[in-house]
């Protein structure tokens, strides 16, 4: 078959990078190899668009064990314990298909876990959806809710966290981010990089169909209308036999049967058995008549290229073959010999006794192409003066419509359709700051949080990618946690053009910043770009999952107010930055203006304050201030028992509207007792952490002094109507 | 007091279970659904999951493991059995319970902590309850929605062979309490010899202050005094 430039196009090539296919391999490839081309180079697998920013961000410090280039992290959390975890995107495929798209995302990223030994311990995941308006909303919210929980509840491991926001910035082009976190035992960790010539290389799992065919390559592309065409290349999921993948190779890996191990993600075959090769720098050959198929007369480009879920690549020590085969055959999950390593660096395809494709593994991997692209800078915008208008909202009405606006909605809708017990060691659920699951056996605890920033990253990517770093750090820090590291999942538009490329390299400086400042490396994450649909790109959106540990639970805090009386602290300073605030977007319906201003200095040492303070056992409650500001920040602290607050807005220059709906930065509440104060106050003292006492915890109602004073029960309601109403 | 949890392929409480029982000196055994002898065992549980991933209908293939041969003959004998969740659809697949087990109400699966009333306390499981009748367990499942014959409601009434009942914390057991749309707000019921007990809650889930509470505990306190 002759490639045509139609051809090339088809396959998200250009000219450029097919002339240098030419060149690299010395002849034209053949639509086979062009296939497996079009899968390694194209953006989601070869990030040639992004790697030369990505080298920037630190990737390591004491704890952690493996940064970035494996299927996830790894970090050190004592007693011979690890903590594996990492975040993915599903975002084309869940707009086409909206429950195969996110199971599948689910279903992928656990994957990414156990493959390196580790049993998955907690499901998390960041999804934004369009404008409540758009026609398809609905329907994908309930699409992506459902898949989500189907994968995750039917494999049995708890969805324990995530965040749901809605923005007409998504309408067309919404974000599924799918987090895992998973434990394994520090000396059992396994790794995709094979070792030695004339192995065998095993096929376990599921067959492969023609599902998700070009997967990767539609997801490095933007839509236009005819998106949903694209529905064939979405995978379809299959929790049952992942539950069965998931056992059978943790029974494998309790010995040393396995050199090294792969799951068939994005790129399926392709992508696996090129990266396990070339990792270990040798050749691999594959038999294709030897791949377990699900459909008849299968081809070799659509073997090669199927995303079929639920399928690994392990290259196993000779001698454990028989017993490996005993494990699958126990669970019923095929189990093949397709191939071995060899010394040729090559990859080698045969099928039906040709040769039908044999290239160099370099070509595919390194010499992959890298780009520099064009980039402008974003200026940091204006603040916009404050006209009386603003001051003359009322603030009980304007609390209201908060409390009933979508994204800041109660979510319990969302998250009651996630099995979030199962396991048994949940010891802080969806709802809080961050989610803590028991490390099991133990009395240690992983602290884990999700967190994106949408409209401060649009207004200034370097400011939004600071403080979604900082915001997950708070998070950690809030209930009690010593923050390690995070996994990043870098959502953006088509980097081809400026802007769009300049809203990524300045996010992504602004990430790095944070992370070298607080020691809170990236040591895994994905991006993904052409988050497009007729050249209209999303926000910028930068969505961080930052993992810390609890040494001993009886330190765990939580957000809830626990009695009454005591005294309410707002810990860093209120300066009533009210631009790219809900209160802005929701309220008063203005968009412009700088996000908060992140002092990391203010960030660090407000936190560290924190911690001592939970430490030693001072405070009964800690929330952090974040979108909304303190007045959605107390409420948040009063939903869980009864109760409720009396609070005197402490004498300032700024009006009560500022004050109560600003969102700076570095900011929390704590509860504290009459006893304990002194030493509170001291302690914020000595570090000069700036501190106000803004009133006193009291029975069921919330109070604001010469503004309002209203029941919690009657603020619940307000605040659950939204997803009761709209799903 | 030994007990056997049978595991079948998508089982995901067996461990949680496993669990519970050892917490509470219940000296357990894992049984592969493909066995066909049980090991000598006082109580028998069938855990939560997925077993074959819900496939044709909850419980429906489990059931015909060739395990459930031997789990007939441990009740004919008097052994206890319990089923929890998926357990509980496998139980009325076997037909060792009556009824059937349809999709929630409002067809989402539902995860949340619910409030219970113990309607029977007269059992070897339930023992505990006489002195707190109104419990607080989890619940996690898409098809809990209970249903069956009105002759078939009128005997588990009139030989009081329901267990447990969704209600809400004072007890009061309405449609407002009642989370799946379950006949009578039923949560879990016994067989006529009152040694099978099947429930959509998990009680394994509840045996930890630091988890969903203890209510659970006094269940398996119960089944090994």
């Amino acid at each position: 078959m002759k490639i045509t430039s139609r051809i090339i196009s088809d396959h998200g090539l250009n000219k450029d990078e097919y002339n240098k296919i030419v060149s690299l391999i010395e002849r034209d490839p053949n639509l086979l190899e062009l296939g497996i081309f079009s899968a390694m180079w194209n953006e989601h697998c070869s990030y040639k668009s992004s790697k030369k920013y990505l080298k920037n961000l630190p990737t390591l410090n004491k704890k952690v064990i493996q940064g970035p280039g494996e299927n996830a992290g790894v970090i050190d959390i004592g007693d011979n314990d690890a903590i594996v975890f990492k975040i993915e995107s599903h975002n084309h495929p869940s707009f086409i298909e909206p429950y195969q798209g996110a199971a599948t995302g689910v279903g992928g990223i656990l994957r990414d876990v156990f493959t390196m030994g580790a049993r998955p311990i907690a499901c998390l995941n960041s999804i934004h959806f369009g404008d409540q308006y758009h026609k398809k909303t609905k329907n994908l919210l309930n699409g992506v809710v459902s898949g989500i929980g189907g994968y995750g509840n039917c494999i049995g491991i708890p969805t324990v966290g995530g965040e749901v926001k809605f923005n007409s910035s998504y309408n067309e082009n919404i974000l599924v981010n799918a987090m895992a976190v998973g434990l394994v035992k520090k000396d059992k960790i396994f790794y995709s990089k094979a070792e030695g010539i004339d192995k065998s290389v095993i096929y376990v799992g599921s067959k492969t169909g023609r599902d998700g065919i070009h997967g990767a390559s539609m997801a490095s592309a933007e839509f236009d209308e005819n998106a949903e065409d694209k529905k064939p290349t979405v995978q379809v999921g299959d929790p049952f036999t992942e539950k069965l993948l998931l056992e059978a190779c943790l029974e494998l890996m309790k010995d040393n049967s396995i050199i090294s191990i792969q799951d068939m993600g994005a790129a399926g075959l392709t992508s696996s058995s090129v990266e396990m090769a070339s990792k270990g720098n040798l050749g691999i050959e594959i038999n294709l008549n030897k791949i377990p198929c699900r459909e008849e007369k299968m081809t070799p480009y659509e073997i090669m290229l199927s995303e079929s879920q639920e399928r690994m690549l392990i290259i196993l020590n000779p001698e454990k073959e028989e017993n490996a085969k005993k494990i699958f055959k126990k669970w019923s999950l095929d189990f093949a010999i397709i191939g071995k390593t060899t010394n040729t660096k090559n990859i080698v395809l045969n099928f039906n006794d040709e040769e039908v494709a044999n290239l160099p593994l370099s070509s595919l991997s390194t010499q992959a192409p890298l780009y520099d692209r064009k980039w402008k800078t974003n200026p940091l915008p204006k603040k916009t003066e404050f006209s009386d208008k603003v001051k003359s909202f009322k603030i009980l009405e304007s609390f209201k419509k908060l409390l009933r606006s979508p994204n800041n909605s109660n979510k319990s809708w969302v998250y009651h359709q996630y099995d979030q017990t199962v396991m048994g060691d949940t010891v802080q659920k969806s709802g809080g700051d961050a989610a803590v699951v028991r490390v099991h056996g133990s009395n240690k605890g992983v602290a884990v949080t999700v967190d994106s920033s949408t409209d401060y990253c649009l207004s200034h990517p370097i400011t939004g990618g600071k403080q979604v770093v900082s915001e997950a750090w708070r998070n950690l820090i809030s209930v009690g946690a010593s923050p390690i590291a995070i996994t990043n999942c870098l959502n953006f538009g088509n980097p081809e053009k400026e802007n769009i490329m300049g809203q990524f390299v300045e996010c992504v400086d602004g990430i790095s910043q944070a992370c070298k400042y607080l020691d809170f490396p990236v040591v895994s994450g994905n991006v993904s770009f052409y988050n497009e649909t007729n050249s209209k790109a999303i926000s910028p959106t930068p969505t961080i999952g930052g993992v810390g540990l609890l040494k001993n639970l009886d330190y765990m805090m939580t957000k809830e107010f626990k009695h009454e009386n005591s005294i309410i602290l707002v810990v860093g300073k209120t300066l009533g930055h009210l631009n790219q605030s809900e209160f802005f977007r929701e309220v008063v319906n203005d968009i412009s203006g700088p996000p908060p201003e992140v002092n990391l200095f203010n960030e660090k040492n407000n936190g560290f304050a924190i911690q001592n303070i939970i430490s030693k056992k001072l405070t009964s409650a800690v929330h952090d201030i974040s979108s909304g500001g303190i007045l959605l920040t107390l409420f948040e602290m009063c939903t869980e028992g009864k109760i409720g607050v009396n609070i005197e807005i402490p004498n300032n220059n700024i009006s009560n509207n500022q004050y109560l709906f600003g969102e700076d930065q570095s900011r929390y509440i704590i509860e504290i007792s009459e006893t304990n104060k002194n030493e509170v106050y001291s302690i914020l003292k000595e570090n000069s952490v700036y501190f106000e006492i803004i009133g006193k915890t009291i029975k069921e109602n919330m109070v604001i002094k010469n503004e309002f004073n209203i029941s919690i029960d009657e603020l619940k309601k307000i605040n659950s109507e939204w997803f009761i109403n709209y799903c | 007091m030994k007990s056997s949890v049978i595991v079948f392929p998508g089982s995901n409480c067996d461990r949680d279970i496993a669990v519970a029982l050892n917490k509470f000196n219940i000296k357990n055994q894992m049984v592969w659904h493909a066995e066909t002898n049980l090991p000598k065992s006082d109580l028998v549980v069938l855990p939560g999951g997925f077993s074959f991933g819900d496939y044709l209908r909850t419980g429906c293939i489990a059931s015909k493991s060739k395990i459930i041969k031997s789990v007939i003959d441990h009740v004919a004998k008097g052994g206890l059995l319990l089923g929890i969740c998926n357990g509980f659809q496998i139980l009325i697949e076997t037909g060792l319970l009556p009824g059937t087990l349809l999709r929630n109400k409002k067809l989402k699966f539902l995860s949340k902590n619910v409030y219970l009333k113990v309607t029977n306390s007269d059992n070897k499981f339930c023992l505990g309850y006489k002195k707190k009748n109104i419990v607080k367990f989890p619940i996690a499942h898409n098809e809990g929605n209970y249903f069956a014959k009105d002759e078939i409601i009128k005997n588990l009434e009139d030989k009081n062979l329901i267990a447990f009942k969704y209600c809400d914390s004072e007890g009061v057991a309405n449609d407002i309490s009642n989370p799946n749309g379950s006949s009578k707000n039923i949560a879990g019921i016994l067989n006529n010899t009152k040694n099978v007990l099947g429930l959509m809650p998990h009680p394994e889930r509840a045996i930890d202050p630091l988890l969903s509470g203890v209510d659970g505990s006094i269940m398996f306190k119960s089944i090994f005094q």
